[in-house]
């Protein structure tokens, strides 16, 4: 399975676990597969409309996921994928 | 711990307005927005007034009241308060009726506006009790962060791209602080950085200390406003490599508006970005606030070479909402913009620089700025950190013998007859 690296804003949801591991095969189910584990987990990362919130970066591997297809980028069971905030600059 | 600030009250988000204690955090856990240092503007319009504001010394913690730290500042007490100079020269090139350069390049300690950040997020860190603070860094930050933590005794590490400008390397190194170079581009960094802050325990200054570091910004604007006798400019040009600075600068007009401490007035903010990474720029011209990330910036403006800029949204509304735009240079037109505030006014500016007064002169060329009217130009560091950009293109010395002869025969008359 994919391993999903969790940023602290949001470990209170996943007992302060800062790596688990998430089904799917594409960022959409693994969204969902990390919700059905952590309920509440979506409505962080993702707007009503479902799609990721403008201040959250999902990486697969070290590639952002805007660069490749988005939510519906796929993922294999060895990637690894990072839920990153937004930073400032410097 | 100092008496908490009857001033600055909790830090608050900036998409769901909720509130949060004026801790290390950076972003809403709600919805991941970010968290901005909130007021009690009645309490402070009670107390700073121009007066007031005028009695202190001459440094960005003049106005204090409108800083979010709780105790007296601890860390760069003297940052700031910058030469405004009024640009004749470069005015009549440009062509424009007036025009102010807001110099940040001679800035201390570090020559760049990023002392001003770097003085509030290192005073709020000792207020949290860090020991160790970090950054992430095109290069600026990363020196800033290096000298005044030195200073203060604080242990530092800076993050930054394995590519940047000698000068700038150098430039922290000498400080002593632990310099990590990382083989990748300073989006890579950042990820790495919001990865490992918190982790550790550390002081991110642009991580989780971000509230309190992008307010330092709002100083240069409050200066501008003050050194232009109590007015708010009607345009204002800022470079952008996050947008954080434009949307301070904003921030700062519409907080002295709100306090009466100029009157209110129209104005418009207007951001520059190099073609080779000009995310916000090109969202901007495309008329939307949905900012394409650059994955690979491609430019000699490496202090601006953010591909995913996080405060790009944010940037392109203060635009549109003052009737501003955004304009972006090639790497030619930027040393072209280098030369040009040197030849003309004496001022030294790094990559950045340049890419304000080139995008300035398109803003004008456009028709964007009109004219007959006055600007202000943020130029945000010193050209001698970022030397390679010009080495070779501003000509060479002519070499002589220690001969009044040659002086006379390769120099003077030479001259003298193109005169």
């Amino acid at each position: 399975m994919p391993s999903v690296r969790i940023p602290t804003p949001l470990r209170k949801l996943t007992n302060e676990l800062e790596v688990v591991d998430a089904g799917g095969a594409t960022i959409s189910e693994v969204i969902a597969s990390l919700d059905a584990a952590f309920p509440g987990l979506k409505e962080r990362i993702c707007d009503d409309a479902g799609n990721v919130r403008r201040f959250v970066n999902i990486f697969v591997n070290d590639e952002d996921i805007r660069f490749l297809e988005e939510n519906a980028t796929p993922v294999k069971a060895t990637d690894e994928i990072s839920i990153v905030p937004a930073i400032a600059g410097g | 711990m100092d008496k908490p600030s009857p001033y600055f009250t909790s830090l608050k988000c900036r998409e769901c307005g909720r509130l949060y204690p004026k801790q290390a955090i950076h972003v809403c856990d709600f919805d991941f927005g970010p968290l901005e240092a909130a007021y009690d503007y009645d309490a402070i319009k009670s107390v700073l007034t121009r007066k007031a504001i005028e009695s202190r010394p001459q440094s960005m913690w003049r106005y204090r009241e409108l800083l979010p730290i709780d105790g007296e500042p601890t860390v760069g007490q003297q940052v700031g308060f910058t030469p405004l100079v009024k640009a004749d020269r470069l005015a009549k090139a440009l062509g424009i009726r007036e025009l102010y350069v807001k110099n940040d390049t001679v800035n201390y300690p570090t020559l760049s506006f990023k002392d001003r950040v770097v003085s509030v997020a290192l005073s709020r860190a000792r207020e949290l009790g860090f020991k160790t603070v970090a950054c992430a860094s095109t290069g600026n930050l990363a020196n800033s962060v290096a000298a005044n933590a030195a200073s203060a005794g604080l242990k530092s590490y800076v993050l930054i791209p394995a590519d940047l400008e000698q000068g700038k390397v150098l430039g922290s190194l000498v400080y002593g602080t632990n310099v990590v170079a990382i083989q990748g581009a300073y989006d890579q960094v950042n990820r790495l950085c919001s990865e490992i802050a918190g982790k550790y325990g550390w002081g991110f200054v642009n991580v989780n200390l971000r509230p309190y570091y992008a307010e330092g910004s709002k100083s240069m604007g409050f200066e501008i406003m003050e050194q232009l006798g109590w007015r708010i400019p009607q345009h204002t040009v800022i470079p952008m490599a996050s947008g954080s600075l434009l949307t301070k600068i904003h921030k700062a007009y519409s907080e002295f508006t709100k306090l009466g401490l100029v009157d209110a007035a129209p104005f418009a903010v207007y951001g520059a970005q190099a073609t080779g990474c000009a995310p916000i720029a090109h969202a901007m011209k495309r008329g939307t606030d949905i900012v394409k990330p650059v994955s690979k910036p491609d430019t000699i403006v490496k202090s601006l070479a953010i591909g995913t800029p996080a405060d790009g949204y944010y940037a392109i509304h203060a635009m549109k909402q003052t009737g501003g735009s955004a304009e972006d240079v090639t790497d030619d037109e930027v040393v072209e913009g280098i030369k040009l505030l040197a030849e003309s006014e004496g001022i030294f500016a790094e990559t950045a620089g340049g890419v304000t007064v080139a995008c300035a002169k398109k803003l004008l060329a456009s028709g964007a700025i009109p004219r007959d009217q006055s600007a202000v130009l943020c130029i945000t560091g010193h050209g001698l950190k970022t030397q390679e950009a010009i080495i070779g293109k501003c000509g060479e010395p002519r070499l002589i013998r220690p001969s009044l002869r040659e002086f006379e025969e390769q120099i003077y008359d030479k001259d003298a007859a193109v005169a």
